[in-house]
């Protein structure tokens, strides 16, 4: 057993791969040892696996309906028949958590599929470009930075309408910037190097440049920039949610629970520290998590 | 005469999440007042060595030697904070780039004057009078304007000049140069080692000279030590280069393009025999 | 016979740094030509102005008797080629050996790509063990092949050489210079190559340029230089800077 353990290892870290599955799995290999040796990231991974597994099997998972309650077992403390209590409407609180892991997700998932090719793009190009492009992407990219965030998806909130949806939106809108100039400080380092040089001496057309050679570079960075906020992003939709503009009820949004509990919150504590409680370990793991990657995925490190 | 310098069997291991590396594996010789140079490729342990006799080895890495002793002083045995009293001061090391050794936010003059502050009570003027009269003897023009100025707006040569002259202010027993010259243009690099050559003679300092130039340190130095693998293949005078023994020495001195020599075409190569490296 | 390649009167300029003032050159097909200098001499920047890496404000390029425009297009680049001095930089960390090769031919649209690799890798002395390795697994020498080699692929006639072995160890450099002597003769290349040492020029070249301050100090043959037959006292001092220390 340990014998073919051992030669798999040795398969992957050797220093002569013979195709090129066996070169990228080889360094996805090394990238995961340096990972795995940090034991706080192993836990964010963790989380993020729990959160995944609790919200695809959240029909199976949940003792109750998240939506439908009975008003007789309102505002119950956390007990054995409901683990985390009930809320005023009598719904079970640890089932709508459950659920409300799809959302959370789902809001994550979403922005960061929106916003990080945004910034990617705005950022490589600005920087890679130069001149008056670089000026006006980057002028457009300060606008976006000038407003507090929560703010700025307010008054897109406000525009679109509230709903899910539309917080997916504002959020996305309002986090790319951040991206984009992490994306372009990243070209400017590499645009002069002898490789890029070496890339455009073959011929290389500029957009082909910035998605073969450029981009890759930058994704590293951004993978572990986004991944760090992605705390930050369940706090803004939580937040909007806080205000009445993100998920509308009956869904059982995190925020939107936290803001439904608040007005019991000196009695009724459970209402709203179960749904916080979650917030709090979902970010830390992201948070977590992040932090691992930024060590696993530091180009630099990747050569000694 | 004693010898300035001891080093029996020194060792210097890496230990890496892959294993351990072992950069240098027992080099021993002794230095006199004299200008000893070592050369070696790049892996060879040649700036290791340097750096493990100057303490200024990585913290993961792991330094060890039967005997390590500068004028009867146990460098093995003494207390960090000692050995940094050592560095500087009796000790001192100039490094290949100028640029990365002298501080970006300080004039050239104020670093110099620290640097002797650092090690005597001496007062400002009194301290700036020996910077500038410092300057002056590494050849520097116009000290007094080079005082005032910041490492990025001097030439490669000039800051390596200020460089030397730093090391040297505090008068040291041994200097130790790692490639001091190789960032430099070749009539700039004879300038600085002419001005090395010279002080190093006037005040009586042991040298130890580290590059990859075979050539230029055998036409700078006494005695020259080679290096490969971590290890000293062969210690000759540096008149007797051309008697050199060991082919690894040759094949070094052979596949260097000469200017004049009759032209030989291919390159002669090295061929690495692994049995050097045992 | 028209020239490989012709510069007039090129100059160069950089915001506010004069880096070229009006170099003219003639390199004849197949000849290698040298050109030599110290730092801020300007004989890089000869080579990034021909290959359109540097700003060119004056004078004309000529390659093959055809003026350059300031637009280069893809058969230029497929005729001239270069290899950088840093082997470390020069190199796409992210990328294997083998996409490194891929690159060139997916740009020129060459089919037949599996076969060329695995042939540029073979001329270059290097086995298809080195094909899916990353940078960071080759030495400094090794990843000086690739580069000859990723150049050599589109099967140039022009090979502009900025120090190629200047960051190498002695006898790599050898092992290098013997290489592009083979590949040299083997494909009649055009060699233009930048160095600051006096002695790889000569071995390597037939004429070359001594550069200062952005310009010509003088033209000869690598004989003459060997010779120590230099006219200009600025090349004697090089050629007396080169012969290592005196006391």
């Amino acid at each position: 057993m340990s014998d073919v353990a051992m030669s798999r290892r040795e398969w992957l870290l050797s220093e002569r791969p013979q195709s090129r599955l066996q070169a990228r799995l080889g360094r996805a290999y090394m990238s995961w040892q340096r990972f795995a040796a940090n034991r706080l990231a192993l836990i964010g991974l963790a989380i993020i696996i729990m959160l995944l597994l609790v919200a695809a099997f959240a029909p199976v998972l949940a003792p109750y309906s998240p939506v439908a309650g009975d008003l007789r077992q309102g505002l119950k403390p956390p007990g054995w028949e409901h683990w985390m209590g009930t809320d005023d409407q009598g719904r079970d609180i640890l089932s709508r958590i459950i659920y409300g892991s799809r959302l959370t997700l789902y809001v994550v998932v979403l922005v960061a599929i929106l916003a990080a090719p945004i910034g990617l793009l705005v950022g490589t190009v600005a920087g890679y470009a130069g001149g008056w492009i670089d000026t006006v992407l980057s002028r457009i990219t300060d606008i976006f930075l000038a407003f507090p965030k929560l703010i700025l998806a307010l008054a897109f909130v406000a525009a679109l309408g509230p709903g899910i949806e539309n917080a997916v939106i504002a959020i996305a809108i309002t986090s790319w910037p951040p991206y984009a100039r992490i994306a372009r400080a990243e070209t400017l380092t590499v645009r002069n190097s002898d490789y890029i040089a070496a890339v455009r001496l073959m011929g290389a057309s500029p957009a082909r440049i910035v998605v073969r050679h450029i981009m890759p570079l930058c994704i590293s960075s951004l993978i572990v920039r986004v991944t760090l906020d992605m705390a930050g992003i369940i706090l803004t939709a939580a937040g909007l949610g806080f205000l009445g503009l993100g998920a509308q009820p009956p869904l059982p949004e995190w925020g939107a629970m936290i803001a439904s509990g608040r007005r019991f919150i000196l009695d009724q504590w459970w209402v709203a520290a179960m749904p916080g409680m979650a917030i709090l370990i979902v970010s830390l793991g992201f948070n977590l998590l992040g932090d691992g990657l930024r060590d696993a995925l530091d180009p630099r490190g990747a050569g000694q | 005469m004693s010898a300035l310098l001891t080093v029996e069997d020194l060792r210097v291991a890496f230990h890496t999440r892959t294993g351990t590396v072992d950069a240098v594996r027992g080099v021993s010789f002794e230095l006199g007042r004299e200008r000893l140079g070592i050369v070696g490729e790049s892996g060879s342990g040649k700036s290791q060595t340097g750096r493990a006799i100057m303490g200024l080895t990585p913290p993961h890495a792991e330094v060890t030697a039967r005997k390590l002793d500068f004028d009867g002083i146990d460098l093995t045995n003494i207390s960090a904070r000692a050995r940094r009293d050592l560095r500087g001061d009796r000790i001192a090391m100039i490094l290949q780039d100028p640029k990365y050794s002298l501080d970006p936010v300080m004039t050239i003059g104020r670093q110099i004057v620290e640097s002797i502050q650092a090690h005597e009570k001496i007062g400002k003027s009194e301290a700036s009078k020996r910077a500038l009269a410092m300057l002056e003897s590494v050849q520097i023009r116009d000290p007094a304007r080079v005082y005032d100025l910041y490492p990025h707006e001097v030439s490669g040569g000039m800051g390596q000049r200020a460089m030397i002259a730093m090391m040297l202010i505090a008068n040291p027993q041994l200097l130790i140069a790692d490639e001091p010259t190789s960032a430099l243009d070749v009539t700039v690099q004879l300038d600085v080692l002419r001005i090395l050559d010279q002080l190093v003679t006037e005040r009586g300092m042991g040298l130890i000279f580290i590059s990859h130039d075979l050539r230029l340190v055998s036409s700078f130095c006494d005695r020259v030590i080679v290096m490969y693998a971590g290890r000293i293949v062969e210690q000759l005078k540096a008149s007797e280069l051309n008697q050199a023994q060991h082919p690894y020495t040759r094949g070094l001195l052979d596949c260097m393009p000469r200017l004049g020599a009759a032209d030989r075409h291919p390159l002669p190569t090295l061929d690495r025999k692994p049995e050097w490296a045992l | 016979m028209t020239n490989a390649l012709e510069l007039d009167r090129v100059e160069v300029v950089y915001d506010d740094f004069h880096a070229l003032k009006g170099v003219s050159l003639a390199v004849q097909p197949g000849e290698a030509f040298g050109l030599v200098g110290e730092s801020g001499s300007g004989k890089s920047t000869i080579l990034r102005a021909i290959a359109g890496l540097a700003p060119v404000a004056s004078g004309t390029i000529n390659i093959d008797g055809q003026s350059l425009s300031k637009r280069r297009d893809k058969a230029f680049y497929r005729s001239v080629q270069m290899v950088f001095q840093d082997p470390y930089g020069s190199l796409h960390p992210r990328q294997t050996v083998d996409r490194l090769l891929q690159e060139p031919l997916a740009i020129h649209g060459i089919d037949d790509q599996e076969r060329r690799i695995v042939r540029a890798l073979e001329e270059v002395g290097l086995g298809t063990g080195f094909r899916f390795r990353y940078p960071h697994q080759l030495s400094g020498g090794q990843r000086q092949r690739v580069a000859i080699a990723r150049a050599l692929i589109v099967e140039p006639s022009i090979l502009l050489l900025d120090e190629p072995t200047s960051a190498l160890d002695a006898s790599v450099q050898a092992e290098v210079l013997n290489l592009l002597e083979t590949v040299r003769k083997a494909r009649k290349l055009t060699f233009l190559l930048v160095s600051h040492d006096l002695a790889v020029v000569a071995h390597m070249c037939d004429r070359l340029m001594v550069m200062q301050h952005g310009e010509e100090v003088e033209q000869l043959l690598s004989t003459e230089l060997s010779a120590r037959k230099a006219r200009q006292p600025y090349t004697q001092k090089l050629i007396e800077a080169s012969t290592g220390f005196r006391r």
